[in-house]
């Protein structure tokens, strides 16, 4: 840590390599004793400039390059990136894809699947950066068994280059279906012995409670997203209000913050978007099952739901020549709305690529939010927000 | 730990435990403390997708164009071949039209979803607007909860001199953003308390996502360029 003393304020350098910053995140925090009086975020360590790479490569070229914008949930990264490209080769009728049925189930399955590993790191290193070890191992010992599926079904364990324009690079592998039943139930067991050991635990409720508190104004105003958003009380969710894929068909609820933490709580603080993510990974239980359920039986043809070696021949032909125009897709990744934004000129090459990512727009509320914390709340409020930083430099 | 001390607080919290836990049918509710998840399973479940829960009136693009062209005459309405829409603006009113656009309670876009910086120089003329030819383009992307529209407000910038007033006094996120432009593109915009660069070191030279840039050979003392490598295979080069 650097010190500069400047009269009754101390400036300090949280990071960038600090343990509670999850990656390489800087904090120029001013401070009044232990309480903070201004805080600058710094990014831009982790820049591999992957806009400017978007704009090198075809426009299946950059389903490897989604992986790495975000790689605690690879398989949004890649929903969101493919369904923006579907979007836009729909808006012609010579380039729209068919994409089969079974293709789309399991993006959803997938998604979901990589939304609960996902929500479990991010609860597990909120629980660590309050000082508890255990719930952590417990999370991550949960993700392991989905990373486990993953693996058997697309061969890697953290980027997938699972999903492709047009479907999915491979069918489950064969006995998936009962491999992921089983694992959502002992999920399920894992999550309600999580909640006994941490949910109500007063020193971690204590903890989060009251602290970092985000205005539902405030909230929208500085463009937070997804489970940051609900836990201010904004009842929003892209799959259930602008639903993609085939959201429509499922059953879940919404969770909101709701002052969960008891009197101590106020909407919208820590604890509140702690428990929003606890509960979000019990409806992406609900997704998955219903998922299963409808999903139709794979029609036994070699190269369905995809054809070819990772690309449909249609898909080839239309990404030849898609049609000029832009398009905006947004879609609800474990870290809020991801959005595609992508201008394309006729050619095979995408012309730009600009993603927004959730953790991104989190950071600009810092310089307002923090002022008036204590230092050791900053660590709370990083761990709440579930800030993961390639995300936020792209 | 803000407002009162840590040892009042604990046997507080204790109590309100014990007396607000919902005792569900899972084995999990064996009088320890019980959080959140307790009965979730066995709870009901509402009929999902319970409906999109605004409950305004949301507006097609016509509507909303012709609500922002009585009060700004110089705004346009523009298209793309593949038919998305947008409304033009120059950058003189930008701020203004920002400000109208969440103010005014039937369009209430209180949230910006993305602001995102195009470069013109290099598309085919099909989808350029008149003689904006070489502009910087700032596209905002908009959403009203409210009323669950959606709009695209862009703004074309000047190539020579891109000058664009910040909307981050409208949407804080914007702050950020512009920061991104700017450092990206080399779009300025004065209002923002803050226009630094963001993402590439402060002493980088030029804007990495305009099309006419040249990759730095070296940078810091550090040789970039290996040997034997161009910079000149890409698509636009």
């Amino acid at each position: 840590m650097n010190l500069e003393r400047e009269g009754d304020y101390i400036t300090l350098s949280m990071g960038p390599h600090h343990p509670a910053t999850h990656g390489v995140l800087r904090l120029e925090v001013t401070t009044d004793g232990e309480v903070v009086k201004a805080c600058k975020p710094d990014m831009g360590y982790l820049h591999r400039s992957i806009e400017k790479i978007g704009e090198n490569l075809e426009w299946y070229q950059f389903v490897p390059y989604t992986d790495r914008v975000d790689y605690v949930c690879s398989m949004n990264s890649n929903h969101a990136w493919v369904c923006a490209v579907e979007k836009l080769l729909a808006t012609s009728e010579e380039t729209k894809l068919a994409i089969p049925e079974r293709a789309e189930y399991i993006r959803i399955l997938f998604a979901e699947l990589n939304r609960i590993s996902s929500h479990m790191v991010g609860l597990g290193s909120a629980t660590m950066d309050m000082g508890a070890f255990t719930p952590f191992l417990q999370a991550l010992s949960q993700r392991e068994f989905i990373n486990d599926i993953f693996e058997k079904t697309c061969g890697a364990r953290l980027t997938y280059n699972y999903m492709c324009v047009g479907g999915v690079v491979r069918d489950l592998h064969a006995g998936a279906e009962e491999e992921i039943r089983s694992m959502l139930k002992g999920l399920e067991k894992a999550m309600i012995d999580f909640n006994k050991l941490i949910s109500s635990n007063n020193i971690f409720k204590a903890r989060l409670a009251g602290v970092a508190i985000v205005s539902a104004e405030d909230a929208i105003s500085y463009g937070l997203v997804g489970p940051n958003l609900r836990g201010s009380g904004v009842d929003f969710d892209l799959r259930r209000d602008k639903p993609y894929g085939l959201y429509e068909r499922f059953q879940f609820d919404v969770p909101v913050g709701k002052a969960y933490a008891g009197v101590d709580g106020r909407l919208g603080d820590c604890y509140d978007r702690y428990v929003v993510r606890l509960l979000e990974v019990l409806e992406s239980i609900r997704i998955c099952r219903q998922v299963l359920d409808q999903m139709p039986p794979t029609s036994g043809v070699e190269d369905d739901p995809v054809g070819g070696w990772c690309i449909t021949k249609a898909a080839q032909r239309s990404l030849r020549k898609p049609p000029v125009g832009e398009v905006y897709f947004r879609c609800e990744n474990p870290r809020g709305e991801t959005g595609y934004h992508i201008v394309s000129d006729g050619t095979k090459f995408p012309y730009r690529v600009k993603i927004r990512t959730g953790s991104f727009t989190a950071l600009s509320i810092f310089e307002k939010l923090v002022p008036g914390l204590m230092i050791a709340d900053i660590v709370a409020l990083i761990g709440s927000f579930d800030i993961v930083l390639p995300e936020v430099d792209r | 730990m803000k407002d009162g001390s840590g040892e009042k607080m604990i046997p507080d919290s204790r109590i309100r435990l014990a007396r607000n836990s919902r005792r569900g049918k899972d084995e999990i509710t064996d009088g320890v403390a019980v959080g959140p998840v307790d009965g979730y399973f066995s709870g009901p479940m509402s009929p999902v997708p319970s409906g999109n829960p605004s409950s305004g009136k949301a507006l097609s693009f016509d509507a909303i164009f012709a609500k922002v062209q009585v009060r700004f005459p110089s705004a346009s309405a523009g298209s793309a071949p593949n038919g998305a829409q947008w409304i033009a603006v120059q950058p003189h009113d930008a701020f203004a039209v920002a400000d109208f656009l969440k103010g005014e309670p039937e369009l209430s876009f209180r949230s910006l979803c993305c602001l995102s910086g195009i470069d013109l120089l290099k598309l085919p003329p099909s989808e350029k607007d008149g003689p904006l030819r070489d502009d910087l383009v700032c596209a905002y992307d908009l959403h009203s909860f409210e009323h669950g529209h959606e709009l695209r407000l862009k703004v074309f910038a000047p190539r020579l001199d891109p000058v664009v007033p910040s909307v981050e006094s409208v949407w804080g996120v914007a702050g950020f953003f512009e920061r991104e432009i700017f450092d990206l593109l080399g779009v300025v915009f004065p209002g923002n308390h803050d226009l630094r660069r963001i993402l590439t070191p402060q002493d980088w030279v030029g804007h990495p996502l305009r099309k006419d840039y040249v990759y730095p050979e070296s940078y810091g003392g550090v040789e970039l360029k290996r040997e034997g490598q161009t910079f000149d295979s890409g698509p636009y080069k």
